[in-house]
């Protein structure tokens, strides 16, 4: 029996088939008010992928604006009412797109359907856990973003429309509705949807933090933990640190819009209507919100990071490179993010002695990302590589890495950034970087523990085809759009035809368009193979790809509490992949040192006296030329 | 043998529906031409209604599954087959892999080599301004740097994934890490970095903090943003531009200037900005309602106008139009201004023309400029009023000593107080 608490007081009739005190569960309890990790885990995974699938499609309708301007598209009338009379997109509308697009992807998908999906499933799974430290505030996480999606759906709805203010929302221009139409209502919805929102990353993180410090099984130790889980630590870390100042800053541009105070704005005449607000300043709004904003990329971009080194080396059957140059490297970014935020912001009028020190700061930032991206070349190096669907979005991930890094090393620097801010370079840069990376990380992540999610494997051919065309179109709509930025087209433009100088970059934006209509499309690929796959897939075995970690432990079949009987404990790191000496080209962390005598190393003992006149020992017997390398 | 049968039905099966569906969309071609073509007999049959339709591209879509659904089927069959008579695998899929990388490697290069040389060539023509000629030139270091990097790690990334896939033969190589290497690219990208790092902060200084030259002073020119518009504000011949006050803007005073600061008297406004080439110039940003950017590409300036606070860029034109418009063989060429920050539904059109001249043009030019004050403003400051005759900006400056001529207001109430 094992000593679980379980939450689900409602049914008290046993489960005659488990004899770990498993309670039949009814429909409410078990998928809606779950508190069980790999349910909730489920649960924010759809639920990203449902709002990716919306904010795909807004970003498709303003596509098609960008690329035939001058044309009229009768269904966009059909689907958007007033807001396309005539099959065209009004510019408010446009802005209104490109801003729940940019709000959607960013919070929804990649921080709560990224992290919010793996860390629930993970965190317990890999460290031997039963569940989180609290699984009442992990349901309730789940239902504040559930919530903070719905209400932002629904300023579709209203009168004048979502947000429209770009989705770094800043004032004046989304504290007054006058200035344009998305600054009223829809505005309202978007900081009430925010504010439940970090309510939810909030109560996320603590757990995430709280389960991995307190409750990891017997022999995990923080240096045996694999590099997801270091991923989602560190993310949740800088999560609880840096989500409470975008609060504070909603409540303060709440006020500003409902109560009349003046925290962002002063010295503001709509027409020839002066305004009362004296003293605010609108910067303080930027500095608040990427003090959020900065940390939220590498939210976004890091638990991407560690879902891949963990598909990287299973797939590769090696270790990953450098484990404690990783760990170092990601908590160097989790330090580091929160002192880059100025560098969106050099060219706002901000002090230009401040820009001159955020560019330091960004610059060095690139440092511990350039040691992550060789040492996942290195642990590529000579390996066994089996390309998996997960480990060909590992790839992707790792190429749009260093794609967009590379261009993130202009922008960091406050003296091309003058030319560069504000324009498609940057748009080109994030998309690479934060978007596509973030984006495959998080389907490598799908692929690789769809098993360990829904019993069931996902077609590979399918997954194949699901790449290669995502991957080649995600490069053909971003690339090109690096040279509009050089070019000195400025983003969130409704539309070229004002400008005589952009006329020969509609040209670019409709094969741009054409590419991101074939991206989209190849999602159903991956959306049918999904939903699919849940029910009709082929049976997953344990251990499917024959990975270390803890979570392939556990049996196919989901339990509350995860492992029938004790929890495992845990002997070893979880990276030994072909080892020299051992008989498969795998060693679970669950597997002693005493079982693997043949492949043991010195350093696997970490100086412990005893362990190591045991190994000399045994290697003198049984492994005389192995005993003369390693022990002198 | 059985399998075989039902997958050439399915196959009939499937040719069936492509060709129903081929015989609907021309039916639906057909149809919609027989709307249009009512004049001429002969003309082609128009297919814009039929490109818009989004059933056509349902169909096309539906049909692109159907196809990627009979080849899954046929290689599920492949592969059975092969394991019904026990041989290898019928596909490595590792290879196929592998080398769509590999191949993706090459057409990448060669797509970047593309971007490089055709999009490369439609970007911005080099600066047109000291400061914009640093940044260039560190643009231009950074770029061959990233792209050195970008094609190695590339190069490295994919063919690793080629020449290291799966083989049942071989195992990995047992690497867990090698300290040399890591110290190697940790200080190697933080060496390159702190170059780039030292160049961009120097060149950053350079732009903002500027030595002022007493004699040499600049122009000063200060630029208002309001939704959707600039207004250009010259200084006058006492090169001061006067002080403003946002509470003061009416219907008649669009800036708020405040009429009694001198300083302001002999203030103009422009249609386009006018500039002198190889003198500095001190533009001074500032909004009326939300936040813009000022943004003048090809000098390499941009610089947000922010209510509330004024911000202040000086730069030096180094390139005239008319230079311009040889070096990049286009006589329309024009530089332009315009709005990089979102502002609302009129972003997309916020510009204004510059143009960048000899001093003696400028000189000749500014002299035209009408000066911002009129009777309507000297009126609701107390000043004494001046006859319509002598407000052109060509007659003598400093009017404030004309007597008030209090027949003429009502044509001075006529005359625009700004020119948008």
């Amino acid at each position: 029996m094992s000593t679980i608490t379980l939450n689900d007081t409602h049914n008290n009739d046993h489960h005659d088939g488990h004899d770990h005190g498993h309670h039949k569960q009814s429909f409410i309890t078990k998928y809606v008010f779950s508190q069980d990790h790999k349910m909730i885990a489920k649960q924010f995974l759809i639920t990203g992928i449902v709002m990716a699938v919306i904010a795909m499609g807004l970003s498709i309708l303003f596509r098609i604006q960008l690329a035939w301007p001058d044309k009229s598209f009768p269904f966009l009338e059909t689907f958007l009412g007033k807001w396309a009379e005539g099959g065209r997109i009004k510019p408010d509308f446009y802005l209104a797109l490109v801003t729940i697009h940019g709000t959607i992807m960013v919070f929804f998908v990649l921080t709560a359907g990224l992290s919010g999906t793996f860390s629930n499933l993970l965190i317990p799974l890999q460290l031997g856990v039963r569940d989180m430290a609290s699984p009442f505030m992990n349901m309730l996480s789940y239902w504040f973003f559930f919530t903070a999606c719905v209400i932002m759906m629904a300023s579709f709805f209203i009168e004048t429309g979502p947000a429209s203010a770009g989705w770094t929302v800043y004032p004046p221009l989304s504290a007054l509705p006058k200035a344009i139409p998305g600054s009223g209502l829809g505005m309202t919805l978007w900081l009430a949807s925010m504010f439940i929102f970090v309510a939810s990353q909030l109560m996320g993180g603590i757990n995430y933090v709280s389960t991995v410090l307190n409750m990891r099984t017997k022999g995990m130790d923080l240096w045996k933990m694999p590099l997801t889980i270091w991923a989602f630590f560190l993310t949740a870390i800088l999560g609880i640190l840096s989500f409470p100042v975008l609060v504070a800053g909603v409540v303060l541009l709440i006020f500003d819009r409902s109560f009349g105070t003046s925290f962002y704005l002063s010295d503001i005449v709509m027409g020839t209507q002066v305004l009362p607000n004296q003293g605010g300043s609108p910067i303080l709004w930027q500095h608040l919100f990427w003090f959020l904003g900065h940390p939220e990329v590498y939210i976004v971009i890091m638990p991407a990071l560690g879902i891949s080194s963990e598909v990287i080396s299973v797939n590769s059957r090696k270790p990953i490179f450098g484990y404690h140059a990783m760990v170092y490297s990601l908590i160097g970014i989790t330090i580091l993010s929160f002192i880059v935020w100025g560098h969106h912001m050099f060219v706002t009028g901000m002090n230009p002695l401040l820009g001159g020190v955020f560019m330091i700061t960004t610059l060095i930032i690139a440092v511990p990302s350039a040691v992550k991206t060789f040492n996942y070349l290195a642990t590529l190096w000579r390996g066994n590589i089996r390309f998996t669907p997960a480990m060909l979005c590992a790839i992707g991930m790792v190429s749009f890495f260093i794609s967009g890094g590379l261009t993130g090393i202009f922008l960091g620097n406050a003296s091309l950034d003058i030319n560069l801010h504000d324009t498609y370079f940057v748009v080109a840069h994030f998309h690479l970087v934060m978007g596509s990376a973030a984006i495959f990380g998080m389907l490598a992540g799908v692929y690789h523990w769809y098993p360990k999610m829904f019993g069931r494997m996902m077609n590979a051919k399918l997954g194949y085809l699901h790449f290669w065309v995502t991957f080649i179109c995600a490069y053909l709509v971003f690339f090109p759009l690096h040279f509009l930025g050089l070019d000195g087209v400025p983003r969130r433009y409704y539309a070229f035809t004002e400008f005589e100088f952009m006329q020969k970059w509609v040209t670019v934006n409709i094969f741009v368009t054409w590419s991101a209509i074939v991206a989209a499309l190849a999602q159903v690929a991956f959306l049918f193979n999904f939903f699919y796959s849940i029910f009709f897939g082929k049976k997953a075995t344990q251990n499917p790809w024959e990975a270390n970690t803890l979570e392939w432990t556990t049996p196919v079949e989901h339990i509350h509490g995860n492992w029938p009987g004790e929890i495992p404990t845990v002997y070893r790191w979880p990276y030994d992949y072909s080892k020299p000496g051992a008989e498969e080209d795998y060693i679970p962390q669950t597997v002693p040192y005493s079982q693997t005598m043949s492949s043991n190393m010195p350093h696997d003992f970490e100086g412990n006296a005893e362990s190591e006149r045991i190994q000399r020992e045994w290697d003198a017997k049984n492994n005389p030329d192995k005993a003369d390398v390693h022990f002198h | 043998m059985s399998l075989r049968k039902f997958i050439s039905n399915k196959t009939i099966a499937a040719l069936a529906v492509i060709v129903t569906v081929f015989a609907n969309t021309s039916a639906f071609a057909q149809e919609a031409a027989a709307g249009a073509a009512t004049a001429a007999v002969a003309k082609p049959v128009d297919m814009f209604p039929i490109y818009k339709s989004i059933a056509f591209y349902a169909m096309l879509f539906l049909l692109l599954c159907l196809f990627i659904a009979i080849v899954g089927k046929a290689m599920r069959v492949y592969e059975l087959t092969r394991e019904a008579q026990e041989k290898s695998a019928g596909i490595n899929w590792d290879t196929v892999n592998g080398v769509l990388f590999v191949l993706f490697l090459i057409v990448g290069l060669y797509g970047v080599y593309f971007e490089y040389t055709v999009h490369g060539h439609m970007i911005l023509p080099d600066a047109a301004s000291e400061h914009g000629q640093k940044i260039d030139q560190m643009f231009n270091i950074t770029l061959i740097l990233t792209t050195i990097v970008f094609i190695g790690t590339h190069i490295v990334l994919f063919s690793f994934s080629y020449f290291y896939k799966h083989s049942g033969k071989r195992k990995a190589y047992y690497y867990p890490h090698n300290n040399a290497l890591e110290r190697i690219w940790t200080i190697v990208p933080a060496l390159v970095l702190t170059v780039l790092v030292l160049m961009g902060f120097l060149t950053w200084r350079s732009i903002f903090f500027k030595i002022e030259d007493p004699n040499h002073k600049p122009l000063s020119i200060e630029i208002t943003s309001q939704q959707f518009a600039w207004t250009i504000r010259y200084p006058g011949a006492d090169g001061v531009v006067g002080l403003k006050n946002y509470k003061l803007i009416t219907g008649v005073n669009a800036l708020g200037m405040d009429f009694k600061d001198k300083n302001n008297l002999d203030d103009q406004t422009a249609d386009e900005l006018v500039i002198p080439v190889n003198k500095p110039v001190r533009l001074i940003l500032t909004s009326k309602d939300v936040l813009h950017s000022f943004y003048m590409p090809h000098f390499r300036i941009q610089l947000n106008t922010v209510p509330g606070m004024t911000s202040y860029f000086e730069f030096t034109p180094t390139i005239t139009t008319a230079d311009m418009q040889t070096k990049v063989n286009d006589p329309a060429f024009k530089f332009l201004f315009y709005c990089s920050k979102i502002c609302g539904s009129g972003h997309y059109n916020m510009q204004k023309v510059v143009r960048v001249v000899s001093q003696a043009e400028y000189d000749a030019w500014v002299i035209k400029q009408p000066k911002i004050i009129n009777n309507d403003l000297r009126k609701a400051f107390n000043l004494p009023i001046v006859p319509e005759a002598a407000a052109p900006a060509a007659s003598a400056p400093a009017d404030s000593t004309a007597k008030p001529a209090k027949d003429s207001a009502a044509v001075a109430m006529n005359k625009p107080a700004l020119k948008k």
